[in-house]
């Protein structure tokens, strides 16, 4: 049974709206044109899509500007859209629909966003594509390690080492760490690379 | 009738002890010889004299140091009181259902005066005398929830009641069996119990929900949950787990009677009535091992329930590296004999 805080993922659908920004990483890309592929004429002339690179770069560009959007935004993380990204989700009035595709961390953080704009999470489309790798916030130091794949893993803030645990923040974008050898600290488990 | 307030700490040289007076009354959880999951709600009716369910909200011998605690712990971490924006109304409907019932049931420690939004409020335990105005909390030295919860034992949490769900989007959480409000504020009812083994598949969330959405304003309820602590430390959080996890490995049978404890909650459910959320009450209650077995009753029961216990259910609680001697330190006043029903001491 999977645990019940974590977000389920679904397969983007074309809503009805005024206007669309969708928002994709490397991985996600593929999951935007194969949306195109389902969306009526002239959708993405009301749509902005917002591309934001993976940690190998760039990759599935070309297709989605082939999609003829009416605003392409190509940025290096998440971190640099925001700004532009709290601006549009601003500005937004009731029509607006937001999709995200790619990895969790990068559909946790734009739900994050959206929520702070407003914006329920139930009212945003995603779908999950790509790497497992998790964001994890230590509940000791409180600090976030991004791209975590294994498990244990040690926190990038406090150097604790971390049980990465299912259950799940909307509110961090995060999973809970919790120190796995805490209540004898010269146990040290195996690390296994679990989240790819 | 006056309460004897012990001078004690929940920390590094962990005085908490309890009374012969207050073992009598202490909230022993198990009507059976085993434990296994249920929704177990009951009316939260006062009345039952000698217990700590003789007033809606229990104020014991232990209430001034459990304060002095919850303070030094929010003075390390103010994360552990957090309210969302929309929740202050909420907080205000707190502030007065513990101020009136602690007036009401202890009108020698506690008084509310009511003139309009003026209020007057004396603590006389913990020497507190305020005038402040309902509803503005630039009257009060913290926001309404904490001011009332800095003075109140247990653990509060405050629950928003929409979209056919519950929401965890305020407390005050010092002394927890191990969940952070930190990281679960904000989550809907199934989402903060789904680290919860067993209890999902059992239907148990799914009923309870039920029940507590359909709560009405002057009918609280209670139920029980428990744990086991060692040591006597109040903030079992996991915040700070890698500071006290290392106790559960000094359990020796030499100890097991001071060290070890059985850690209660008493979970009560109150609607409030201008914001419509639930008030969640989490008390928390510790007893010795020592003063445990001073009740034969109490000692053949915990030791059957600990020995049979489901391995996900003492892993979950924490149990495991030390259960196997606390079980074999109990089995010495397991005679085997037929226990009693019900929950007294006998």
């Amino acid at each position: 049974m999977t645990m019940l805080s974590r977000p389920v993922y679904g397969v983007l659908t074309p809503q009805t709206g005024k206007n669309h920004l969708l928002i994709a990483d490397a991985d996600g890309a593929s999951a935007i044109t194969d949306f195109a592929k389902k969306a009526p004429p002239g959708f993405f002339a009301s749509a902005e899509i917002m591309y934001l690179d993976g940690p190998d770069g760039a990759k599935n560009v070309q297709a989605l500007k082939a999609l003829s959007p009416a605003r392409f935004y190509q940025g290096p993380s998440i971190a640099a859209a925001l700004p532009r990204l709290r601006q549009l989700l601003a500005e937004s009035h009731m029509g607006l629909r937001l999709y995200v595709a790619g990895t969790e961390g990068l559909i946790g953080q734009i739900v994050q966003i959206a929520n702070e704009a407003g914006i329920e999470y139930t009212a945003v489309q995603t779908e999950h594509r790509g790497s497992l790798a998790r964001r994890v916030q230590c509940v000791h130091c409180k600090g976030i390690t991004e791209n975590v794949t294994t498990q244990p893993c040690t926190c990038a803030h406090c150097g604790l080492l971390l049980l990465v645990r299912d259950h799940y923040s909307r509110r961090y974008a995060a999973f809970q760490g919790v120190c796995i050898n805490a209540e004898d600290p010269t146990e040290i488990p195996p690390t296994e690379e679990i989240f790819r | 009738m006056g309460i004897n307030f012990r001078q004690e700490t929940f920390r590094d040289d962990y005085s908490f002890k309890n009374s012969p007076e207050q073992i009598r009354r202490f909230p022993f959880p198990f009507p059976e010889d085993k434990y296994m999951y249920s929704v177990n709600i009951e009316p939260h009716v006062p009345g039952l004299k000698d217990t700590v369910f003789e007033h809606l909200f229990d104020v014991d011998e232990h209430y001034i140091s459990e304060m002095q605690d919850r303070a030094l712990v929010l003075a390390e971490d103010p994360l552990r009181c957090q309210s969302l924006p929309h929740m202050e109304l909420a907080g205000w409907d707190t502030l007065e259902l513990l101020m009136t019932e602690k007036a009401k049931s202890y009108p020698d420690l506690f008084t509310l005066t009511r003139d309009g939004d003026k209020w007057h409020w004396i603590n006389r335990p913990l020497g507190i005398d305020d005038h402040f105005t309902f509803g503005d909390s630039s009257t009060l030295p913290y926001g309404p929830l904490e001011y009332i919860t800095r003075q109140s034992q247990g653990d509060f949490a405050v629950l928003d009641q929409r979209d056919n769900n519950l929401w965890m989007d305020a407390g005050i959480v010092t002394t927890q069996a191990d969940w952070s409000l930190d990281f679960d504020i904000g989550m809907n009812f199934f989402e903060w119990h789904a680290p919860v083994p067993l209890a999902h598949q059992m239907g148990v969330f799914t009923r309870a929900l039920k029940f507590l959405m359909a709560m009405q304003q002057g009918q609280p309820s209670r139920r029980h949950n428990w744990t086991m602590t060692i040591n006597s430390r109040l903030d079992t959080s996991p915040e700070n787990f890698h500071k006290w996890g290392t106790d559960r490995a000094t359990v020796t049978p030499e100890n097991v009677g001071q060290k070890v404890h059985l850690r209660v909650e008493v979970q009560m459910f109150f609607r409030l009535p201008r914001s419509n959320a639930l008030l969640f009450p989490i008390r928390c209650y510790l007893l010795k091992m020592d003063e445990l077995v001073t009740s034969p009753k109490w000692a053949r029961r915990f030791h059957r329930v600990l020995r049979d216990l489901p391995n996900e259910l003492a892993e979950y609680k924490g149990l495991v590296r030390y259960r196997p001697t606390v079980v074999e330190w109990l089995s010495k006043y397991d005679d085997g004999a037929p226990t009693s029903a019900g929950l007294g001491p006998d």
